[in-house]
This record gives C-alpha cells, structure tokens and sequence, in this order.
C-alpha cells in the first residue's frame, strides 16, 4: 500500500538536509562503498542463521524456523529526545504498576469512577485469583515493553503497554554484537549508549524482587514453554545470559510449599521466576486445567508469598487494549501529573456513537482485537479491499466490545539500505524498562521494529516485519 | 544441574555419535559391495541389521539395493536412526540445552545441521556418497573438537562423554553381534578369501583397519580381530575403552555430587567383566552370548543413568 502522504523521516527530514542526530552517520556512510555494504548485509544473515536466532511461526510445517531480517542502517536517537521518552515512559510504568496495586485490592479508581467497573469485570485479563494478593517488593509489572511510535519532531505516542510478557529483547542486544562486529570504525568514531548490561539489569532486578523468606542469593529460572514457542530463542538467550536455569513446567514442582527444579542431584528451590508462559497456561490448577505447560499449585505457592512470579500473574489488565484508552487518566489518577507521553486516539467499538464512527470510516482506521497480540487480527483500513473492510464490519456488528479502533498514524520513517540504496520505511520502538523495589532501568533505545515493505505499517515480526540497531546518542 | 538439561546433553550426544557410526557403516558397506562382495544384497543387509534398523527398513522395501539402503540410513526421516533423523534430534536437544552448551558448541552443532540437510535434500547417488559420508564425519568432529576445546570440565562434560560411550559401545557391540560368525574360529574358513572381506568389514565399520594392522602385523586372525574389538583399551572404539570411559566420567559424578547410585554399581559390574576375562574365555562362554549379555546390560546401564540423574520427571 502507498499513502499520498508526507511522513517524517528520522534521517532526511522532508528537506534533504541531515537531521542532527543522523549527520555523523550520514558522512559515514556517504564514504562508503554500496558493494561492501552489500556483502556486509549478507554477513549479517549468516551470522544469525548460523548462531540460530530465530523465531518459530504458528501454523507453518515448513521453515518453521524464521530469522527476524536485519537491517544494517541504524536508527538513531538524540540524547534529549531519549531523555524526554525515558522520563515518558518511568512515569507510565509506575502509573501501571499503581493502577495493577489498586485493581486488586481497593479499586479506588472504579470507585472515583474513572475506569468504569464493567470493563474490569468482565475482562477476561483480570484476575479474581489476585484479588488481595500482594506480590513480594509490591511489584507487578518488572518487564515492560513499551511501544512507541512517531509522527514528526516532537510528536511521540505510546501505541501500546506490553505488561506481560514483552519480547524482543533479544534481538535489542543481538543486532547491537551484530553491529559492533560488522562496523567497529562506526563506535569509535560515534558515541552510542551501551545496552549490554541488559541482562545483568534483568537479574540484579529480579533477585531485588525476591520473596521475603528467601535466605541468602536468591535462585532465579527462566520458565519457558519449550522449543517449540515462538520466542524460545529469546527464552534461552537470558537464561544463558543471565547465568540462570531456563525450566519447563515439567522441570518444577511444589516440594513443601516452594517451588522447586528438578536437577541431577535432586529438587533445589526457585525463589523468582522470570516467567514467559501466559497467565492462562500458568497453573492448571488455577487456571487453564489442561495446561501442560504451567506448575500445578504455583498460584498457592506465589499467594503465600513463597515465590516471586515476574511478571505477577493478572498484570494483563493493565495492558488491555479497551484500558489503554483510559490510560493518561490512570497515570494522572496515581502519579498527580499529566502523561508525559501521548496516547493515540482510540474509539471502543463497546460504545455505540463510537461503532458507528469506526463503521462508517473503517477504509480510514486501524482496527485491532482487544485481547490480539501479534499484529493477527487486525486491520489496516486503509491497505484493505473492499472485501476484507466488509467481512471486519460484519465482524464488528457481531462483536463490538472486542475492538477498538484508531485513525491511521503517519508512522515516522527510517531508512532502510536495499540493492537500489537508501528506502524510507515505517518503525516503531519497543523500549523496555525493568522495575524492582530500588529503581527503574530503562535501556537506552530498545527494539525498533521496521516494516519492510514499502508503504506498509504493520511492523510485526510474524507479519514480515525486520529490527535495527536502536542507537541513543551519548550527549 | 536440571535433570532435563543432564538428559538432553547425553541424548545430543549419542545422536551426534550415532549420525557418524551410520556414516562409517555405510562407507564399510559400500566398499565392499563395491569392490569384493560377490553379493552386495547380502552386505546391504547385514549394514542396515547392524544400524538396527532393519525391521523399519523391510516394512518399506522389497529387497536391498544400495540406493534404498543408502536412502533409508542416510535421508529417510521415517527411520529414527537415519543420519538425518540423528542430526535433526541432536540439533533439537542442543536447542532444549542451549544454555549449557558454549556458543562454539553450539554453533558446530547448528552448522552441521544445516550443512547435512542441505547435502542430504536430495537422494545421495553412489558418485556424491563419498564426499556426503566425508562431510558428516567432518562436522562430527567439528563438533567434538569444539566440546573438547571450550566447555569446562564438569558435569555438563560429564555427561556429553556418558552420551558417546554409551551410543559408542552399543555400536561396537553390534557389528560384533551381526558378524560374530565370521570370528568364530572355523577350520574350514581359515585362509578363504570369503572371511578376509568379512573381517575387513568389520575393521572398516569401526575405522580400525589400520590401526589393527599396526597393532597386530603377524597375527590377523578372527581371535585378535575379536580381541581387538573387545578388550583393547587402546583403541578407542573398543568395549573396554567405552567402558572405562563410562566408568571414569560416571565416577567424577559421583565425587562432585558425593553420591553413589546404582548406575555406579553398574559400571564397576561392566568394567570386572571386561577386565577379568579373556578372549580365550569368551569363545569358551561363546562369543554371540557374551555379545548379547553385553548389550543388554549396556542398555541397563543407560536406562539406570537416566533414573539415577532424574533426566525425566
């Protein structure tokens, strides 16, 4: 799809002048010979296929294993663009963390009648199993991937808070080693923030939230699904990275009240456990009883506050795509300061007066599942035919509580290096921020997402989207 | 250590071993149906017995011809054992263990999977199966070496070597089992140039025709053939040097845990047989039952270790 529109480009800025940030680059690679960078590109590929950092597509026999493709032109951040976003982005996630605290015990926000009881009650991301439980160091969100867009200079926009299990990290770190070995002159001459201690971060923030009876170093796993889960690689990579056990559900069980691995010399206790299987599957027990994935009995153990679960089970509600509307009130409701970072306007098809705006401009919109993740089960309104906006406004008449709707945003652009040279092509950022008791850490840069086809703005991996190196600038 | 990561390490290995003892048998085998074998037929089966995989093989075919028998052990992922089969569930358990393993190890074991299914997508005619066969036992050894020269030396290596021991000795035992009638002294076969092939066979399938002529210049004969095999430590394909090897590897478990399991017992059991005996006493005791009793205590032996280090819940 090509829209008749002007977008923002991160390096060329409208004009053919170099924004600032990008003009030390550009020099850079003015000098540059196109071959070399060319065979430098395909350096890059083998060096992911060979070190298998890859992803796992749902649904396909074939080529089950993907690589995410890399894009060797970095996108390039200010330091005082990044500070404003840092600052932006800490504010949200204690607004998050505030909100996952009172949702689960007084609720003062429902009862201030701010966020309106229904959409809590009836939400199948919030937990009743949680109600009155507080999680150890009162965290509940540790690992948030926020996703951010752009629009022009100062025009920045949270398109979604991943509160649960973010991914993509892995890749944030991987395409930095990747760029570091292919362009070493690059990092000499440039100064870039480093993102390496990412999983010294994740630990050091881990064992911080550890439970109160946990005596001495606490013992922290990765709990996976298994090889076969989209994100194993990522699973693997901390786990080996942060020099901790990455477990299945199989590998642990409750032995006296804790939860425990099993090892070659016997069961030893877990005390925080960086999970990354979804609520549902956690605990057969409690939730999704045929699960073979999750720990049967695990929510009695987390309630009697015997282990850390990271991120705390019910945290969903908080990145509920119906909630993300009342978001900058809920960050003013907790934090007394109006959001920092701006939300995108968003139309809950729940209401009528709004369905009826979204059915009658649905060509205009970006219609998205509630509960979707992925980018599965959404629509580009305007990359759409006439057929697909047909069936998704049957879709919508039948159920109109499951969507919500936005205008299309003229998503920044940042060029992306192709046989013909530099091509603009739409991104967003992933950030991700990492909360203990002591402190917030957010990473500088993050994960930019970019949609390699021309025109497209869908970024997602699963939906052929690639990553670049995300590059904050030291001042 | 997870008893999960303990049972993926030993499995990527024993299919890791398992892909180059395929890849040896059918050199053996090719070359002598090619070259002396009056009846390739006969050669393709016995292979594809001694693979153990004859049963499968017959359920699919009529009748064994060097294409379908080098279908069958090198690309067919019917066969559980095929080298593709192998490198494809050694590669899946270098992925569960991932943390374990050091990024060079790692990366051995993912180039050479990817390196063997893109020689194995298409049928492996007789001109390309020589540089096929070279390239698995290259990246075996790549592999190998990468173990040797990165990983630490503690229980995770443990367990790699328990794996190849293991996969190893029951190999061994096999192509003993399949031709132990060729080492039977016989009068009659003395000097014929029928056992000559069959002994050579045998050398081939476990790399040794060389070396057993350097060890044993004077003396080609089914008793040294058999004794070779068996008992001599020196080399390192022989039931005695995996033998040890289990012992030596099982026993630094047992220090760094400070436990004595019955997988120890095991071991100390195998080792006294192979120790205390000679090959004189095995002919005397016959050589097809002390085969088979070794193989399945071997077997035991790899189930009790499974158990002992709680590889599955």
């Amino acid at each position: 799809m090509t829209l008749d529109r002007q977008y923002f480009d991160e390096m060329h800025s409208g004009t053919d002048n170099v924004r600032g940030p990008y003009a030390e680059y550009k020099t850079w690679f003015a000098q540059e010979d196109a071959a070399r960078l060319s065979k430098k590109s395909k350096e890059a590929e083998s060096f992911f296929r060979r070190t298998g950092i890859t992803f796992n597509v749902y649904g396909q026999a074939a080529a089950q294993e993907r690589l995410i493709p890399f894009d060797l032109i970095p996108r390039i951040i200010a330091n005082r663009e990044w500070t404003k976003l840092s600052k932006g982005i800490e504010q949200r996630v204690r607004g998050i963390n505030a909100f996952l605290h009172d949702i689960y015990h007084r609720q003062e926000i429902l009862r201030a009648g701010i966020v309106p009881v229904e959409l809590i009650a009836q939400n199948e991301a919030f937990l009743p199993q949680m109600i009155g439980v507080s999680p150890p160091g009162g965290i509940y969100t540790h690992i948030v991937g926020t996703d951010i867009v752009r629009t022009g200079e100062d025009d920045f926009f949270v398109l979604e808070d991943n509160a649960r299990t973010p991914s993509g990290v892995s890749y944030m770190l991987e395409n930095r080693e990747t760029m570091l070995q292919m362009f070493p002159e690059l990092f000499s001459k440039i100064k870039v923030q480093p993102v390496s201690d990412y999983p010294k971060n994740l630990r050091r923030s881990l064992a911080a939230c550890a439970p109160r009876n946990c005596d001495g170093k606490p013992t922290v796993a990765v709990l996976t699904p298994g090889i076969h889960n989209s994100a194993y690689f990522e699973h693997s990579f901390l786990a080996d990275q942060m020099g901790v056990e990455l477990v299945e559900g199989h590998d642990l069980q409750v032995v006296d009240g804790r939860i425990a691995m099993r090892t070659t010399e016997g069961y030893q206790v877990i005390d925080v456990l960086y999970r990354r299987v979804d609520d549902d599957f956690l605990d057969p027990l409690n939730f999704n009883p045929s699960s073979m994935l999750g720990v049967p009995g695990i929510l009695d153990v987390y309630r009697a506050g015997n282990i850390t679960i990271a991120n705390a089970p019910g945290t969903g509600i908080a990145d509920d795509k119906a909630i993300y509307s009342y978001m900058p009130d809920i960050i003013e409701f907790y934090t007394g300061e109006k959001a920092i970072l701006r939300n995108v306007e968003t139309y809950r098809c729940s209401d009528p007066d709004s369905l009826k705006y979204v059915l009658d401009n649905l060509s205009d919109l970006v219609v998205k599942e509630v509960h979707g993740s992925g980018g599965y089960g959404m629509l580009v309104g305007p990359a759409a035919s006439k057929k697909e906006l047909a069936t998704f406004a049957a879709k919508l008449r039948r159920s109109p509580s499951n969507y919500i709707a936005q205008p299309t945003l003229s998503l920044s652009t940042v060029p992306i290096f192709t046989k013909k040279g530099l091509a603009p092509r739409h991104v967003d950022l992933r950030p991700f921020a990492l909360v203990s008791p002591n402190e917030m850490n957010i990473t500088p840069g993050g994960l930019t997402r970019v949609a390699l086809k021309a025109g497209s703005l869908v970024v997602n991996s699963s939906q052929g989207g690639g990553t670049k190196d995300t590059w904050v600038l030291e001042d | 250590m997870l008893g999960k990561t303990a049972g993926g390490i030993y499995w990527m290995f024993r299919f890791l071993e398992r892909s180059e003892n395929t890849a040896r048998l059918i050199e053996a085998g090719f070359r002598i149906a090619l070259t002396k074998s009056k009846d390739p037929a006969s050669e393709w089966k016995s292979v594809l017995t001694t693979a153990g995989v004859r049963r499968n093989y017959d359920l699919k075919y009529d009748g064994y011809t060097a294409a379908n028998a080098l279908d069958f052990l090198l690309r067919d992922t019917d066969n559980p054992s095929s080298v593709i089969s192998s490198i494809e569930n050694a590669r899946t358990n270098a992925r569960m263990v991932r943390t374990a393993l050091t990024t060079e190890v790692w990366e051995a074991v993912n180039e050479s999977w990817m390196a063997l299914r893109a020689a194995l997508k298409t049928p492996v005619t007789e001109t390309k199966l020589p540089a096929v066969l070279g390239e698995i036992r290259r990246h075996t050894a790549l592999v190998r070496g990468a173990v040797h020269g990165t990983m630490l030396r503690n229980d995770i290596f443990d367990f790699t070597q328990i794996g190849i021991a293991l996969e190893r000795a029951d190999n061994t035992a096999r192509i003993i089992d399949v031709k132990y009638y060729t080492l039977l002294p016989s009068a009659s076969y003395v000097g014929s140039t029928l056992d000559n092939v069959q002994w050579e066979t045998i050398l081939r399938s476990v790399s040794a025709h060389r070396s057993f002529r350097w060890l044993n210049d004077h003396d080609i004969s089914p008793a040294s053939i058999a004794e070779f095999l068996i008992f001599d430590s020196r080399f390192p394909r022989s039931l005695s040097f995996c033998s040890r090897l289990l012992e030596d590897n099982l026993g630094y478990l047992a220090k760094d845990y400070k436990r004595h399991l019955p997988c120890h017992e095991m071991i100390e059991a195998q080792r006294n047989i192979l120790r205390d005996r000679d090959i004189a006493s095995v002919f005397d005791e016959g050589l097809h039952d002390f085969i088979t009793s070794f193989i399945r205590q071997n077997n035991a032996l790899g189930l009790q270790i499974e158990q002992d280090y709680r590889f599955v819940g």
